[in-house]
């Protein structure tokens, strides 16, 4: 089964070509022959061995790491270091709470503001209103503009002296200007501005084809027992697209957890931008390798995202069985 | 997108770690966080090829890995290989890498199959790699280049065991710079000491100007500050110790740097930790600011001649101790891996840059550098040049910067954040500086 928007398709389509389909070959399952195990275990094959290799195996050797203490080079210095590393990053790092602090406020502010925008502007959309299309690929843009682009288009807006917002406000070249990236009580939230921009674009496509989906005879069973427009949507229409509401929560979970990009360019994630994945990348990466460290936060990271999914596969198979 | 990302090539050291190519983050925060850190496993367990590549006393050809990627040091840099060509015949191949990426991947390449010769800089970076035998000892080039240098920059080319790793090309001091005219037009005199100077600020804050330009956006600027009050409240040898923890940072010492330093703060520019250093530059130009503390690749950022011909600079002001003998000129340079230990051509051509003659060929095209070769052409220099080549000259320290003389973990993920939380509000811990630096140095 799929959560997808497919789900939407007309119901009695899929169950009739699927009887055409194994009308064809009525005969007898023959077991399988030496060339098909051989093709099956290519197919499951490859592909889990790509997952071993680029997510299991990593995964392993990260919590692993994690536990130790290594300058990168030789594999014989490692050395073990307990739960060090843990405590070194609860206890002795500045940076760690104030990064779970921002990481919390940037999953409220999706949740709370970023996706019931998206929500609106599908349902906006989803009125036959003229040029819709256009207006559709407008909000959806930025989701697909790269980090580079991303980055410029909000400096031009939130330069301190000669960004588009200064400027409007009559602050720029004064010493009233507002320091968007640089004051640390602000920043993040000029940061969740920009993350929205493109979450909303995102939601936005999400709804619209879950909007699509939702049969009309619901819409006019609704108008005919004498339903608001609102009410036909928080009653009607919203419930009936559950498939693409669980879909939006895990995707805004995974956002919140994940975020990282628009900080990194803003200031590599310090100053009031900390956040989790931001904090990993600077212990991980580059000449400020801290290898023990930074495996210990991504164990946490990866623990924490744990919850959300294990929760939304939970509910998936459920509904299968 | 890092606007920071047209830095020259002088600042890439002090800058590159801070400005990391933003694909190189987003690469690694989509391939799935957790396997981070096994990327870097991976290029960990591969051991240093000896002797093999390009080795052999008779080898004519040497490879050059490059982390001077802008395009004037690039071309500098190639000036140096073709003259070198011209006169041994020997072959020069570069494989130049954009910079923060050489940076970045520093310790896979050296265990990797690095070049014969790559571009490093002097300090604990380069003190790092030789106590991990991931370089070659080239004391045998020093003996023929030696007396083409001062002792600071032979001290500055050695390492923990005494032998030599490094050949310097140039240097850049770090000081105050300033408009001249601004100066003259308000009769304002350069300050000798730490009390003159906050006189100084005092009196250019009541004129209307911010006093001290400052930038701290990118993290690294601040160490500049952070060196110098160092090393006048303590001295040169305490900053060395301090950087390779064989001090505490949890002592009435380092609480007395910062406690200087917070004379200062009401003088800085208020905006520091959303400017960059460029946009600092381009307020000292527009006369916002009354000086500015930065290396002397800030030049580059003044296009216009006739504000470049009126900027000046004077060296820290004195506090506590040694006067003005400590200046923080950072050294940029070459280095043998283990792999070519045994090609001639490979120390032949640090040989070369080690000659008047090579330097000569990098300062034709990069000038806003230092050579640091004895018999090096001073002639072309401009009253700028000339006046940062004495106060190199006359130094009784020469000290690298705070992330090259330090663990650049220690300089990354805790002095940024410390310093910039310092810059906001004041407030420092020396406890948790301490106990996070334990840790650190420890993983060594």
């Amino acid at each position: 089964m799929s959560d997808l928007p497919l789900v939407g398709l007309p119901a009695d389509t899929r169950p009739k070509r699927t009887v055409t389909a194994s009308a064809g070959k009525s005969r007898k399952v023959r077991r399988l022959n030496g060339r098909d195990k051989l093709v099956l275990g290519f197919m499951v094959g490859i592909p889990t061995l790509i997952q071993a290799v680029f997510i299991w195996i990593p995964m392993l050797l990260s919590v692993a790491l994690s536990f130790t203490r290594w300058n990168g080079l030789a594999l014989s210095d490692i050395k073990s270091n307990g739960l060090q590393n843990y405590k070194f990053v609860v206890q002795d790092y500045p940076p760690f709470w104030p990064a779970v602090q921002h990481n919390i406020i940037w999953l409220a502010f999706l949740a709370l503001v970023a996706t019931p925008i998206g929500l609106l502007l599908a349902v906006l959309l989803d009125q036959k209103i003229k040029g819709s299309r256009i207006y559709q690929s407008i909000f959806f843009t930025p989701v697909m503009l790269s980090l580079v682009l991303v980055g410029i288009i909000w400096q031009l807006m939130y330069e301190k002296d000669n960004g588009l917002i200064n400027n409007l406000l009559r602050t720029a070249n004064t010493p009233h200007a507002i320091d968007w990236y640089g004051n640390s009580s602000i920043n993040l939230w000029a940061a969740l501005v920009a993350a929205t921009w493109r979450h909303a674009g995102y939601i936005m496509v999400l709804y619209l084809a879950g909007l699509k989906g939702v049969d009309p005879s619901l819409k006019e069973a609704a108008a005919i027992d004498g339903a608001t427009a609102s009410q036909t949507f928080f009653r009607v229409v919203f419930p009936a697209m559950r498939p693409i509401n669980i879909v939006v929560v895990v995707i805004t979970i995974i956002e919140a957890l994940r975020a990282f990009d628009i900080v990194y360019i803003i200031n590599r994630g310090t100053n009031g931008l900390e956040l989790i994945s931001a904090l990993i990348v600077q212990n991980l990466v580059g000449e400020g390798q801290v290898i023990g460290v930074g495996s210990a936060l991504s164990v946490m990271l990866l623990v924490i995202s744990l919850v959300p999914i294990t929760i939304y596969l939970v509910r998936t198979f459920k509904k299968v069985d | 997108m890092a606007p920071q990302e047209s830095a020259p090539s002088a600042a890439e050291a002090e800058s590159g770690f801070s400005r990391r190519t933003v694909l190189k983050g987003i690469g690694f925060g989509a391939a799935g966080i957790a396997a981070a850190p096994v990327l870097a496993a991976c290029t960990g367990g591969s051991k240093p090829s000896s002797g093999g590549g390009s080795g052999g006393a008779v080898s004519k050809s040497v490879t050059v890995g490059s982390g001077s990627s802008d395009d004037v040091p690039k071309r500098a840099y190639q000036a140096v290989f073709d003259a070198f060509k011209a006169q041994s015949g020997d072959t020069v191949k570069v494989n130049t890498v954009p910079h923060n990426d050489f940076q970045n991947n520093i310790n896979s390449y050296l265990q990797g199959s690095p070049d014969d010769v790559f571009t490093w800089f002097a300090g604990y970076r380069m003190r790092y790699y030789a106590s991990k035998s991931l370089v070659a000892p080239i004391d045998d080039v020093w003996d023929s280049i030696g007396s083409n240098f001062s002792d600071a920059l032979k001290q500055a080319s050695t390492g923990d065991d005494g032998k030599k790793y490094f050949v310097p090309n140039y240097n850049y001091p770090w000081g105050y710079f300033y408009r001249k005219s601004l100066w003259a037009s308000k009769g304002y005199q350069v300050p000798k000491t730490f009390d003159e100077l906050k006189t100084l600020c005092a009196q250019m804050k009541k004129d209307g100007l911010i006093p001290i330009g400052f930038a701290d956006k990118d993290g690294w600027p601040a160490m500049g500050t952070f060196d110098y009050i160092n090393m006048r409240t303590n001295g040169y040898q305490f900053h060395v110790d301090l950087c390779a923890h064989k001090e505490s940072w949890d002592q009435q010492k380092v609480k007395d740097v910062f406690d200087n330093w917070k004379a200062l703060l009401p003088y800085q520019d208020p905006s520091a930790l959303g400017a960059t250093w460029q946009e600092a530059a381009q307020n000292l130009g527009k006369q916002k600011t009354g000086m500015y503390l930065l290396g002397s690749f800030v030049t580059q950022q003044f296009t216009d001649k006739k504000v470049l011909a009126d900027i000046d600079f004077f060296a820290f002001p004195a506090m506590a101790v040694e006067g003005q003998d400590s200046v923080e000129a950072p050294i940029d340079g070459l280095m043998l891996t283990k792999k070519a230990a045994n090609n001639q051509a490979a120390k032949d051509l640090l040989k070369f840059m080690g000659s008047g003659k090579g330097q000569d060929a990098y300062a034709s095209i990069d000038t806003s550098n230092l050579q640091t070769a004895k018999d090096a052409d001073t002639s072309k220099f401009n009253a700028l040049n000339k006046k940062s080549a004495d106060i190199i000259a006359n130094a009784k320290h020469i000290s690298q910067f705070f992330d090259r003389d330090a663990l650049p973990a220690m300089a990354n993920n805790v002095m940024i954040p410390a310093l910039q939380k310092f810059i906001k509000d004041g407030s420092i811990d020396t406890k948790n500086l301490e106990a996070q630096a334990k840790s650190l140095y420890a993983a060594q």
